[in-house]
């Protein structure tokens, strides 16, 4: 191990191998992932040493061969879908696996299918015998639904639905798995019955045959070409033209198209949208938060192991992390993991808690949960870009080197910011359910629990006399407690000037949506620090855990406030001299994280293969492997071309042609 | 421009359905193809080279940069007559490839920690260049992987047993010939990259390589036959080769800041997405508000950048006449401004850039965007910022002393007249007009004054707490990177709006005065806090910002796609799909996609590999 790195675990103020379990749930959840890891990573078949340097085409290949491999491996180790193993074993391929689609395929149909089409068609994909996409994005339309434009017309004669992309913007873009693997998808078409439209619904349509896996009759589709990330899955196109499938391919659990063509309706659907809000939640802790963590490790201990310039005359070249402008990078995120770890445990507990209420048809959670999901997903992926892509910076130029690990991470986590809705358009929604809730508390009506707070509107200033007082959770909770209120508030009264001054609602909704979306990011970071500080609270003092865990959450409450110093100030909550003790208590706070931040990163326990870095492994032994890896680049294997071809006659020949 | 569109020679494949190997062999290809042609058209002067260049490779790096940027301008600067007589006409005919190798594994930024040697053996009149250690490795250098025969080294000279410090050094290293690396020689690729797939960027690690003593560059220092080492004149000279490739990067993150925003504005314009009114077809995005508040605040930066740019190249010629007549008394101050202004911008620009990729939905994940990747070379952008927060506290004190000092930061003598008169800060706050692009330009100095004397203040206050002065600095260093953007913020808005009344058609200064107040009007929005908390701005002016920044956003909307289509660039220039002129996005997506490799047969040969095997099995 490098000693620079070695030194800095000797000095940590708490118990790494507690921490981590503290974040898997439990020692026996550690216990039980690292078995796990360790399987996968021990097999060659899932390695992914080779990654940075293979093509498209290789990449591809490997994750269906990988993807293939794992139900034998799943098999050998006694694995199942229910089993506690399950949920670390994309952990442990870090995602490089091919058939995601084929589990969201099997969840449409078990979800929005009728009992007799689950029985159909789950023990055939739950078999390989058909491979499963999910189409719905097209060319041109995408989180909004209703814009789709595939029609399926229903065909009484024949009692089969006619699938069409009747022009270039419909035709299905996108969808993981469908470029070269899927023989089915579930696709989304608007239905239309006698010439009348009945909104978008879904199809099992097949586009491969199952025999030589050739395209079907009237199907054309392909690989959508290169992406930024993912190059191992193939997202792909798919154009339908008079593609005809039986009345029984239309997932009919909610409704149902009869041979006469009567439409009918059944049942509510609102379960049904529950579940997709859930998906949401359920990307953020694997393709946002790990993510995240990663890069704070390979950021951070190539930190200790860097030296760059001298702290004093004299002395040793001092270590990066040393500066106070490499704190300030990295040590936020690093705060930023650990509040989102939390407030996706949350999350997920508030999320069993509406599923077992929806369950008893009680749906009243549903608006709460929806804006929950929404806000959060925004947030979190957001911020969480920002942050790897910090990171990645912080490595100077070994950072922009794919042997570093930290540009595919940043590709990757780059995408979670649409997939799953727009950003923008989350935030919107969460703000609406703000502007609903605040005009009912206004009126004194009742209001779902997480947005009780914006009744109680108290004026006041920020009590703080000194630094120190802003390391009191109560003091900076409440601080952004008034900002949320304060951005809901005025944008309410903005809209309602508005309207009442004649501009129609729509007009002024899109007018305020700047504020809107700042609102929702408002109420969100709010939420996180709050719950970061009642988490803290409930943590065992032992092993020093509760200690280093205040640090952080001070630390990512008095960043916020720091780096939206402009809103807190706005209307005078917190003052001008107030700003400062803030600014002075964070810079504090940084020299202190400084100390443990290796530790902290350790605790995240991630192996060298799953970093697959060249800068952020264990040992610290940064420039031997990069040299070594630089080595294996297939540029330095074999001899170019190029020098032959053109470098040759440039050398020798130019002087004679010109 | 139309030379090379036409050119059938500079045609090929979509780089992105290629392999490195392959984008490589193209990029060599058509450098090799361009100096040919730039000969056959005799083009030789700088800027023509570069517009020429830049539509060959349509703006991405090449194998030659160096060569051509870096190691023939070294050799002019810094080659005594002799050495420019033995290597330029080589280097110019391209027999001699060459490539500048500065960087090293374990060292950037910080050049005196370079740790490759070359010691002076005068018995053979030679140096021995050393890479001692595997940090010490040259590491990155453009060019070097495959490209070069001959690296311009910078290596620490030692002569009669004694460190001289980094001198440069001419090193050949791979046989004229047969392209064969030396002996003594160990070269290679580094491996992949985040963008810049086409370059070759490079390591080099030497053992006992000799070269003659004549192949130190010596127009400055000298080491004699005996090893007498001579001292050069000015130190700061070496410097100069940086400061000038510092000052071209400002003028490209305003060019790349330029193309995203062309791309994403003009998606923009052909997206059709979700309803604004019931009933109504489905609005353009760009109709949007927080569509608008994403882009047009992007686009007004990328035209203050394109004016920062111009101010930088014309006061680096100015001064660079001086230099060569020995007058060096404005360095510090170009040091300062190029140091600064090129962390600033390229911060900018690179986060702007992935806001409009973001801006552009699930498309602009596509590689069929061709965003230019952001970058970090030539000088951490910390590390910048603090060079100029050097200069700011050096200013800051001059005044204090009683001092005055000239240039950019003269704003700083008023602070010393400010303290005689206690009431400055209420006086001011009445008198910043929010419409007015001269009193924004006052509002910022305000800021930035106030920020470089906070920092200032702080670092004295750390001093008087602590001995050592180097740990007062770090202890400051965030805020003194503040006081460094607030700074470089002041000289964009002040440049911008400078150039205002130089515009003699009505409607272009018309168009440019609302992007001039949005870019103003937007900085001061999200950095609030800096003009609240001195009381710059009030509470009420805050609230009239952002109402104004909103309205800008409407003004702007109906020229938004003229502006960009300003910036003339050529869809062959721009390589992405969503961007072209005619607005044919989905069409030519489609068309783009069939070329992928994935596509080349319609059954993947993994179907017979892995997937029918499978299906057999389960």
């Amino acid at each position: 191990v490098n000693p620079d790195l070695a030194g800095e675990r000797q000095t940590a103020s708490f118990s790494v191998e507690k921490l981590t379990a503290q974040l898997d749930g439990g020692a026996e959840h550690t216990r039980i992932r690292r078995a796990v890891v360790e399987a996968i990573e021990c097999d060659p078949v899932f390695s992914r040493e080779d990654q940075y340097f293979q093509s498209q085409n290789e990449r591809y290949e490997a994750a269906v061969r990988k993807a293939v491999h794992l139900q034998k491996k799943m098999h050998e180790m006694g694995w199942t879908e229910s089993g506690p193993e399950f949920k670390y074993i994309y952990r442990a391929l870090s995602g490089d696996v091919a058939f995601l689609l084929h589990r969201i395929f099997m969840r449409s149909i078990s979800v929005l299918g009728s009992d007799k089409q689950v029985a159909k068609w789950i023990p055939l994909a739950t078999q390989f015998r058909l491979i499963g996409s999910y189409a719905q994005t097209e060319l041109g339309h995408g989180t909004y639904l209703q814009g789709l434009e595939t029609t399926a017309v229903f065909d009484t004669t024949t009692q089969e639905f006619i699938l069409n992309t009747p022009k270039i913007s419909a035709m299905k873009w996108w969808p993981g798995d469908m470029g070269r693997s899927a023989t089915h998808t579930v696709a989304f078409a608007q239905l239309y019955i006698h010439e009348k439209c009945y909104g978008v619904h879904p199809f099992i349509v097949q586009i491969r045959s199952l025999q030589d896996h050739s395209l079907c009759p009237g199907i054309i589709a392909g690989d959508i070409g290169p992406k930024m990330n993912f190059e191992h899955i193939d997202n792909g196109y798919l154009m339908l033209q008079n593609v005809r499938v039986p009345r029984e391919n239309m997932l009919n659990k909610f409704c149902e198209v009869q041979p006469d063509g009567t439409y009918v309706r059944r049942g509510s659907q609102k379960i049904n949208y529950f579940t997709m809000t859930t998906v949401r939640i359920s990307l953020i802790s694997d393709e946002v938060i790990i993510p995240l963590m990663k890069a704070c490790t390979i950021a951070i201990r190539y930190s200790v192991v860097r030296r760059q310039s001298k702290l004093k005359p004299g002395e040793q070249e001092a270590k990066i992390l040393d500066y106070q402008t490499q704190q300030e990078k990295l040590l936020p995120p690093l705060a930023a993991t650990y509040a989102f770890h939390f407030i996706n445990d949350y999350l997920q507990e508030l999320f069993n808690r509406g599923y077992q209420e929806i369950q008893r048809k009680n749906f009243d959670m549903l608006p709460e949960l929806h804006a929950f999901s929404s806000g959060f997903k925004a947030m979190v992926t957001q911020y969480c870009t920002s942050a790897v892509e910090i990171c990645l910076r912080a490595c100077g130029g070994h950072g922009y080197s794919l042997l570093s690990g930290l540009p595919s991470l940043y590709t990757k986590i780059l995408a979670s910011c649409i997939y799953e809705g727009e950003n923008t358009i989350l935030l919107l929604q969460t703000a609406r359910f703000l502007i609903k809730c605040f005009m009912a508390a206004s009126a004194g009506q009742p209001v779902p629990p997480s947005v009780t707070y914006l009744a109680a509107v108290k004026p006041g200033k920020c009590p703080a006399k000194n630094k120190l007082d802003f390391l009191c959770p109560d003091i900076y909770t409440e601080a952004y407690q008034h900002m949320a209120v304060r951005l809901v508030s005025s944008t309410a009264a903005k809209l309602q000037d508005l309207v009442q001054s004649g501009v129609k609602k729509h007009d002024a909704w899109n007018q305020c949506t700047v504020q809107l979306a700042q609102a929702a990011k408002a109420h969100c970071h709010y939420i996180t620090v709050k719950n970061f500080a009642e988490t803290v609270e409930k943590l065992e003092t032992k092993a020093g855990i509760q200690k280093i865990m205040k640090h952080l959450c001070d630390l990512f409450a008095l960043h916020g406030m720091f780096s939206n110093a402009g809103v807190f100030l706005h209307d005078g909550y917190v003052s001008g001299a107030q700003m400062d003790m803030v600014t002075a208590s964070y810079l504090d706070l940084l020299a202190v994280i400084r100390k443990d931040a290796v530790p902290l990163v350790d605790a995240f326990d991630f192996t060298d293969k799953s970093l697959n870095s060249a800068l952020g492994s264990y040992d610290g032994q940064v420039y031997q492997r990069l040299y070594e890896w630089a080595q294996k680049s297939p540029t330095n294997k074999q001899m170019s071309p190029a020098y032959e071809r053109y470098l040759k006659p440039l050398l020798h020949n130019t002087l004679s042609k010109l | 421009e139309a030379l090379v569109i036409n050119d059938p020679d500079f045609q090929h494949e979509d780089l992105n359905f290629l392999s490195r190997s392959q984008r490589y062999e193209q990029a060599i290809r058509k450098s090799a193809l361009m100096v040919m042609k730039l000969r056959e058209y005799g083009i030789a002067d700088p800027e023509e080279i570069y517009w020429f260049k830049s539509f060959v490779h349509r703006g991405r790096p090449e194998p030659l940069d160096l060569h051509l940027g870096m190691f023939l301008p070294t050799l002019l600067t810094q080659a005594t007559p002799e050495q420019q007589d033995r290597f330029f006409m080589p280097a110019w005919n391209l027999e001699i490839i060459g490539t500048y190798a500065q960087t090293e594994m374990g060292h950037g930024t910080h050049l005196r920690g370079l740790e490759t040697t070359a010691t002076y053996d005068p018995a053979t009149q030679e140096f021995i260049l050393n890479s001692p250690t595997v940090t010490s490795i040259k590491w990155w250098p453009g060019g070097l992987g495959k490209t070069s025969n001959h690296a311009i080294v910078l290596a620490q000279l030692y002569t009669q047993g004694q460190c001289k410090g980094l001198h440069a050094f001419i090193v050949p290293i791979r046989q004229l010939g047969t392209h064969e690396p030396l002996p003594g020689i160990t070269v290679g690729d580094i491996g992949p990259k985040f963008g810049f797939d086409e370059m070759d960027n490079g390591y080099l690690k030497m053992d006992n390589f000799r070269i003659p003593r004549e192949n130190m560059l010596m127009k400055y220092a000298q080491v004699e036959p005996d090893g007498t080492y001579v001292k050069p004149l000015s130190d700061k000279l070496t410097y100069g080769t940086m400061v000038f490739i510092r000052s071209l990067i400002v003028g490209d993150s305003a060019r790349s800041l330029s193309r995203a925003c062309t791309i994403a504005i003009r998606y923009s314009a052909v997206r059709h997405q979700s309803e604004l009114k019931p009933g109504e077809p489905e609005p353009q995005i760009l109709d949007y508000q927080t569509q608008q508040y994403k882009l047009f605040p992007l686009l007004a930066a990328a035209y203050a950048f394109h004016f920062v740019g111009a101010y930088i190249k014309d006061t680096y010629r100015r001064i660079s006449g001086d230099i060569n007549e020995g007058d060096l008394s404005e360095l510090p101050e170009l040091h300062a401004l190029t140091a600064g202004l090129k962390a600033f911008t390229s911060w900018t620009a690179s986060a702007g850039i992935e806001e409009c990729r973001m801006a552009c939905g699930g498309h602009g994940y596509s590689r069929c965007i061709t965003f230019t990747p952001s970058c970090t070379y030539e000088g951490e952008n910390t590390v910048m910022m603090l060079q100029t927060a050097r200069f700011l506290v050096k200013s800051y004190t001059q005044v204090s002393s009683g001092q005055r000092v000239t240039g950019m930061v003269s704003y700083l003598n008023d602070l010393s007249m400010q303290r005689i008169q206690p009431q400055h800060v209420a006086g001011r706050t009445v008198t910043v007009r929010i419409n007015d692009p001269v009193s924004l330009v006052e509002a910022y100095k305000a800021r930035a004054a106030r920020l470089v004397e906070a920092a200032a203040k702080n670092l004295q206050a750390e001093l008087n707490h602590r001995k050592s002065k180097e740990d007062a600095w770090n202890r400051t260093s965030v805020d003194l990177v503040r006081a460094s953007e607030a700074h470089c913020h002041y000289v964009t808005v002040k440049l911008f709006t400078a150039k205002l009344s130089e515009i003699s058609n009505a409607a272009v200064r018309a168009v440019m005065t609302e992007l001039c107040l949005l870019y103003a009007l937007y900085g001061i929005n999200k950095n609030t806090g800096d003009f609240l908390q001195v009381g710059i701005l009030t509470h009420a002016q805050i609230t009239q910002v952002n109402q104004h920044v909103k309205e800008l956003l409407a003004i702007i909307r109906p020229n938004a796609v003229a502006l960009v289509d300003s910036f003339d660039f050529h869809d062959f220039h721009l390589g992405s799909v969503l961007g072209r002129y005619d607005g044919n996005v989905y069409e030519n997506m489609f068309e783009w996609a069939k070329k992928s490799p994935l596509n080349k047969t319609e059954v993947h040969e993994s179907f017979h590999k892995h997937l029918k095997p499978m299906q057999a099995k389960l």
